[in-house]
């Protein structure tokens, strides 16, 4: 795939220096940690000025806002943007005619730097809030360039290349001669280092000593960077590094690392007694070292976190709030079925399901102190048939088995027999009375597994005929003629990859190889909407639990967020460093989460498009997610097998589910949290106590440094591992009764 | 500096040659630049790829992923490489140059069904209740389902006529019937159904005819080049062993031709076994070993032990020297006293006694001709060297010809898989076998034979006499002349293949793919006249250079089987006993014609009624089709 399009790769520099534009604005410690250098950290002591950028060219930059801003008459957002660069107004005027002298009104402010116009253009493609605007801009500086030329000069720095080694071997030595506990957290050095070393030396034509350099030192590197020590390996020229996507990560981001300060200070005097300004330079290039006061993180510890495409996440990432409670469900009336009451009678239990009802109700009544303002996004109103479906799940939800370790669901496995063109993505409806199945041969199709089949609405012309007066005139709208078990739906024009049913069962969509997504009625049974904005494959798509909004992500890195009357996204949620490989909305409908083949999980805010956690930990491909039923944790599966389950709030890793072979491509939790199931590629389920595993202390420490110790314990955790017939798990539900299904396409190879 | 390959790369001569064969002059440096780019835009597409079959969620890599790999990178995608079986790959004779094949396709089929097999039943969703509580059933865990395929309409049909033109009367809607199993491509769907059917022969054990009609299933089955067979095999396998040896019911009238049956199933056996043996590991060995089990059981009816006698000469001489050699002493003994008893009550069990001796006879026959033609074989020299395991062996044998034990004596082809025989099975002499020299053999066989064996042997007192020096020329003649009637009158076979052909002769009409069925095997179809004494006893006489083909015809045979109650219906080919050597399908037909005589088949309007085909299983669609994923493997079971 050729280089992902430049204006893609603006908007993943723009949104990716969000959360590094908070801080700069903070000015507190992680500011003057970036900005420090051996000859700078002197000067760090300007407390407030040392967060606002040195280099000329930023200044100009942010001069050319303030011009192009004032020209606008925006004169508040000037001020504010002047008083968080802490720009003096003298500097400003004396600069902005130099600015207006050297080029004519707001155009070009000279080659290095970008002319506010683009800026500004580029800013308003996120659609985010104003105030943002000026934080983004701030932060706006030649490094972030997200050209690949000049991406790609960064290296041009020449260095003695036979050197490199002896630079690198010499920083190793020095490493493993430290003490222990320091050891551990240098070592995350060595990667970022590697890598970087490398491709400089691959950028100034040194193929030799580069392949000689990898061959020496690829062996010390973490296992879990296999994969892209492999693309490395295969990067000998020049030319190979433009078009490169992992190297423009490499490049666009900065690798992350966290360590204390003791580590760090440690690591400063070593290289400024060696006079290693090559790893020195890199460092403060390349590296964004996250420090933190307080013990050094053990082996374990360190591990558990690392293994993303561009390190850790920064701890200020995961600080902002999240509403994760759930919304107030709107007061309906259930009626009370007579019918249901004396089944109940009968079964000699009325008084259990009074208490439940109560609880039910009070929990509906009191709003979460964790939700979000019931209003803070725009729901659709609920139609009567909405309540009416309402009140069935409830009545269904009092008669679901609670489930717990020692009453394990009963599990149904739908098998897709004869798919021979390749069964690519599956779901099923809410109330489990629809399976869809999205196929490589570009098709759709849905099944009914109730005895109910499935109808097409009448031809207009028919519709004319009937008697819209008559009470039963859903059920003459449709056409008999044509019930069938199943429907095929025709449109896409490659691999359907993610399909998702609409909650009120009306709508389907589906996301393709194509680069579109589709929308079709479960009505008419033809397709409704294609939405173009994709460009590349869209991997995986999602409605909201309350219908409406969806969200797509795929290939291009940017996942989307659209409501299905409009033909353009809403929002655009850009920053992951590769594909987004599955979305989900969270179950408020206020956030999303994406999981990506940059092995993190992010978490965005729908209002505002805001990144409001990176998850990392995982070492493969993020492949499933799946949301805790109160909102408050998010479990991921990964091709490498493992299950990982994120405290929301706190923005922390909470366990660690080890078991699977192969990749998990399906995750679900029971209707009421109680026990996480597992689907994957090595043909098995597995049901996990969630309880238990969420029922982790995190004290203020811990919550405060992100620095979690995970208990190994995932055996204790597995409550069971079911086989299935050499077929691959590739979708897990539970029904409003708890019972799970799970469904896959039989395999016969 | 030895550099280690972590990739796959391109040389660059490879590219030069690419660039010469577009027209373009490439340079040393150049052609070296290109070569690594090229490599690497591999490596990124492969890499790009990858996730394409991610997220197709499945583990295997396709041409179609790769294709779109390409695609997104704006390269023209790379067709014609979707076909499902691997694509040969093989060197050009000169120079060190490999090419894929290139092969003419049904460019119809290619694009409309690359990857979805014929005839297959619709794409759905089936339920199944996979455990219960979480406990559930633990017995079905990873296996497969059995009827993961449900049948189309026309499979359906197809299968309900197929099967009752083959079990039915007309003999001509059978042939046809049978042909069309034969050849047709797209019945991989109804495989276990037919096999289900197959297995019926144990229900039908009193009827010869519709016996012989499954055989002939099989045989169209076996031969169909489009059905992989599978674990099917083992089920196929074992009605036609039931065929073979058990006590049929129709054996108990001796008017019932019964014999042609268990030599008909011997050869499908070998048949099957040659062509597909490999499928099934093991199957060599419980041939062999329920073989032995039936021989070595004196309880059993002399058909049971002639159809393990059949079975063992069918799958070859080596199959004979390990099994019914060792036995042949301890069950001499039997045999003699059957044949010796000249009360009129045993009149039956002698004639069957005879049928054995018979086929004892014929198998130590060529069991002894082969050892000695594989001894002989040195002496031809690099004729014999050139093919393949069993040259080797020869070779070996030249420095000490004939007195040795041959270092590996299952050499035959295929017989590899006997080599885990050590471990056999309970009473089975495995062990302590080693072969015997020619010479020993044939003075133990001589006590038992007599001059019946040394006059059908032909060469007498001479092989026994100075059996190292055996003249090439007769043996080479003998063989011309056996690889004729095998390979059907091919005349203009060279030696070499002739030979191998010899040694692996139990495979009697050839695997489908090489050779046109010969008329042995058809020969013995119901109805169909029998058309290959004319063609044998004219390749014979050509042939008779060195031999005497009258002398050893008829006499011996007649020595052997005196009891012969009908003249033969056939005016006695003088080619008879010389097709001894090889194919021992068409000489024991005439033999046995000779000696049984109930002429060629009854006549079919004369046969009673096929219940059989009234009891077909039909396969009905259960009219619920959810249910039906659950009931159709029952279908299955309905009772014949």
């Amino acid at each position: 795939m050729a280089a992902v399009q430049d204006g893609q790769v603006e908007s993943d520099a723009e949104k990716e220096t969000k959360p590094d534009a908070s801080n700069d604005v903070a000015g507190n410690s992680s500011g003057g940690a970036r900005s420090m250098s051996p000859n700078a950290a002197s000067s760090a002591s300007g407390a407030a000025k040392a967060a606002a950028p040195t280099g000329p060219g930023e200044q100009q930059t942010l001069l050319a806002v303030l011009q192009f801003l004032k020209r606008s008459k925006l004169l508040e957002s000037v001020d504010i943007l002047r008083r968080e660069a802490g720009l003096s107004d003298e500097l400003d005027e004396s600069q902005t005619n130099d600015g207006a002298a050297a080029g004519s009104g707001a155009g070009s402010q000279g080659e290095g730097s970008v002319d506010a116009a683009s800026l500004l253009r580029r800013v308003s493609v996120g659609g985010a809030a104003a105030t943002n605007i000026a934080a983004t801009t701030t932060s706006k500086g030649a490094e972030d360039q997200p050209d690949v030329s000049i991406v790609l000069s960064a290296y041009s720095q020449q260095g003695d290349p036979a050197l490199y080694q002896v630079y690198y071997s010499g920083l190793k030595n020095f490493i493993e001669s430290v003490l222990d506990c320091h050891r551990a957290e240098l070592s995350q050095l060595f990667y970022p280092l590697f890598v970087h070393m490398y491709l400089e030396l691959v950028y100034n034509n040194h193929e030799h000593e580069a392949k000689v350099f990898f061959e020496k030192f690829s062996g010390d590197q973490e296992c879990y960077y296999r994969d892209d020590l492999r693309v490395l390996s295969g990067l000998t020229k020049k030319e190979h590094m433009k078009g490169n996507e992992t190297l423009l990560d490499f490049r666009t981001s900065k690798f992350v690392l966290r360590i204390s300060r003791d580590s760090y200070q440690l690591l400063k005097r070593h290289l400024q007694e060696r006079q290693n300004n090559q790893i020195w330079l890199i460092i403060q290039e390349h590296l964004y070292i996250d420090i933190f006061d307080g013990m050094p993180r053990s082996k374990s510890q360190i591990d558990s976190m690392s293994g993303s495409l561009a390190g850790e996440a920064r701890r200020e990432a995961n600080k902002a709030k999240v509403y994760y409670g759930l919304l107030k469900e709107p007061e309906i009336e259930v009626p009370l079925d007579d019918e249901d009451d004396e089944a109940e009678n009968e079964e000699g239990k009325p008084k259990k399901k009074k208490p439940k009802k109560d609880n039910l109700g009070s929990k509906n009544k009191k709003q979460d102190p964790n939700a979000p303002q019931q209003n803070r996004i725009p729901l659709p109103e609920l139609k009567d048939s909405d309540k009416l479906d309402k009140i069935m799940s409830m009545k269904e939800a009092t008669k679901k088995i609670r489930l717990g370790p020692d009453t394990l669901p009963s599990i149904c496995f739908y098998t897709f027999l004869n798919a021979y063109q390749g069964l690519t993505s599956v779901d099923v409806t809410d109330d489990s009375s629809l399976i869809a199945g999205g196929f490589a041969d570009s098709t759709v199709r849905v099944w009914s597994v109730t005895p109910k089949k499935l109808r097409k609405v009448k031809s207009a012309a028919d519709l004319n005929l009937i008697d819209k007066e008559a009470d039963d005139v859903l059920e003459r709208i449709m056409d008999e003629k044509t019930a069938s078990e199943s429907k095929i739906l025709y449109g896409h024009s490659g691999p359907v990859y993610g399909i998702s049913f609409s909650p009120d069962r009306n709508y389907l969509l589906s996301s393709s190889e194509d680069g579109t997504v589709r929308l079709w009625s479960l009505q008419t049974f033809t397709c409704l909407v294609g939405y173009k904005g994709h460009n590349y494959p869209v991997w995986d798509t999602q409605f909201s639990p309350y219908g409406y909004y969806f969200v797509s992500g795929g290939h291009d890195r940017i996942a989307r967020l659209w409501a299905t009357d409009h033909y353009q996204p809403l929002r655009m949620f850009a920053g992951h460093l590769a594909d987004i490989t599955c979305t989900h909305f969270h179950p408020n409908s206020n956030y999303v989460a994406t999981g990506s083949a940059d092995r993190t999980v992010r978490l965005w805010d729908v209002l505002n498009g805001n990144c409001v956690r990176i998850f990392s930990g995982h070492k493969g491909p993020i492949h499933s997610l799946a949301f805790s039923p109160n909102g408050k944790y998010v479990a991921s599966g990964a091709t490498d097998g493992r299950v990982l389950l994120w405290d929301i709030g706190h923005g922390l890793m909470i366990g660690e589910l080890k078991g699977h072979t192969d990749t998990v491509y399906a995750l679900k939790f029971s209707r009421d949290g109680e026990i996480l199931a597992s689907g994957s590629m090595d043909g098995t389920v597995r049901l996990w106590d969630a309880l238990k595993a969420f029922d982790v202390e995190t004290d203020d420490f811990t919550a405060a440094t992100g620095h979690i110790h995970l208990p190994d314990n995932s055996q204790e955790l597995l409550l069971g591992t079911y086989m299935t017939k050499s077929t691959p798990v590739i979708h897990l539900h539970f029904t409003r009764r708890n019972l799970l299904l799970a469904a896959g396409g039989y395999n016969s190879q | 500096m030895a550099e280690e390959r972590r990739f796959a790369e391109v040389s660059r001569d490879s590219v030069k040659l690419m660039a010469e064969s577009a027209g373009v002059e490439v340079g040393d440096e150049v052609a070296a630049l290109l070569a690594e780019d090229v490599c690497y835009r591999l490596r990124e597409a492969a890499q790009n790829s990858s996730q394409f079959m991610r997220h197709a969620k499945r583990r295997k890599l396709t041409v179609e992923d790769f294709n779109r790999a390409l695609r997104w990178s704006n390269v023209e995608a790379v067709c014609g490489y979707g076909a499902q079986d691997a694509l040969p790959f093989r060197p050009a004779k000169e120079g060190e140059l490999f090419f894929v094949e290139d092969r003419d396709v049904n460019l119809v089929n290619l694009a409309l069904a690359t990857n979805i097999p014929n005839g297959c039943a619709e794409t759905m969703v089936r339920v199944h209740v996979s455990y219960l509580d979480g406990k559930g059933n633990l017995e079905p865990q990873g296996t497969v389902p059995s009827a993961v395929q449900s049948l189309s309409e026309d499979l359906l049909k197809y299968y309900q006529q197929i099967t009752r033109a083959i079990l039915g009367e007309d003999p001509h809607l059978m042939k046809v019937a049978l042909l069309d199993l034969q050849t047709n491509s797209k019945i991989a769907a109804l495989l276990p159904y037919f096999v289900y059917v197959i297995s019926g022969v144990k229900s039908v054990s009193h009827d010869l005819e519709q016996l012989n009609r499954l055989l002939h299933m099989v045989k169209s089955l076996v031969q169909n080049p489009y059905l992989y067979l599978g674990s099917y095999v083992r089920s196929l396998v074992s009605s036609v062993m039931y065929c073979i040896l058990e006590p049929l019911a129709a054996s108990i009238n001796p008017l019932n031709d019964h014999w042609t049956l268990r030599d008909y199933a011997a050869l499908l056996l070998s048949h099957i076994f040659w062509t597909h043996g490999d499928l099934v590991s093991g199957l060599y060995h419980q041939i062999l070993l329920s073989l032995q089990k039936v021989l070595s059981d004196p309880v059993r009816p002399l058909c049971s032990h002639y159809g393990a006698v059949v079975g063992l000469h069918a799958l070859g001489w080596k199959a004979v020297e390990r099994v019914l050699y060792p036995h042949l002493p301890a069950y001499w003994a039997n045999l003699q006293a059957v044949l010796d008893d000249y009360s009129v009550s045993n009149a039956q069990v002698k004639a069957d006694g005879h049928k054995v001796y018979g086929a004892i006879l014929v198998a130590v026959e060529r069991l002894l001709k082969m050892k000695a033609l594989s001894l002989s074989k040195p002496a031809e020299g690099g004729v014999g060297g050139q093919q393949g395991t069993a040259g080797g062996v020869l070779g070996f044998r030249e420095s000490s010809p004939g007195l040795s034990p041959p270092p590996e004596p299952l050499s035959e082809a295929g017989l590899g898989i006997a080599s885990h025989l050590q471990a056999g099975g309970a009473g089975c002499p495995w062990e302590d076998w080693t072969p015997v020299p020619l010479p020993a053999m044939y003075c133990e066989l001589y006590s038992f034979f007599g001059d019946s064996l040394a006059v059908r042997f032909s060469t007498g007192p001479e092989l026994e006499g100075c059996l190292p020096a055996l003249p090439c020329q007769p043996a080479d003649a003998r063989k011309e002349t056996v690889a004729n009637a095998a390979a059907g009158l091919d005349n203009s076979r060279k030696m070499p293949q002739l030979t191998a052909n010899l040694n692996i002769s139990p495979r009697p009409d050839g695997s489908p793919h090489t050779e046109p069925p010969p008329p042995s095997l058809a020969a013995t179809i119901p109805g169909r006249p029998f058309a290959r004494s004319s063609s044998s006893s004219s390749s014979v006489q050509r042939r008779s250079s060195s031999s005497r083909p009258g002398q050893r015809s008829a006499g011996p045979s007649r020595d052997v089987f005196p009891k012969a109650r009908f003249p033969p219906p056939q005016a006695g080919p003088p080619s008879f006993s010389f097709l001894i050597g090889g194919r021992q399908m068409g000489r024991r037909c005439q033999g046995r014609r000779f000696q049984t005589s109930f002429g060629p088949q009854p006549p079919l309007a004369s046969l009673p009624p096929r219940a059989y085909a009234h009891k077909l299983p039909v396969i009905g669609r259960v009219s619920k089709p959810v249910r039906r994923w659950t009931c159709s493997h029952y279908s299955l079971h309905l009772p014949l």
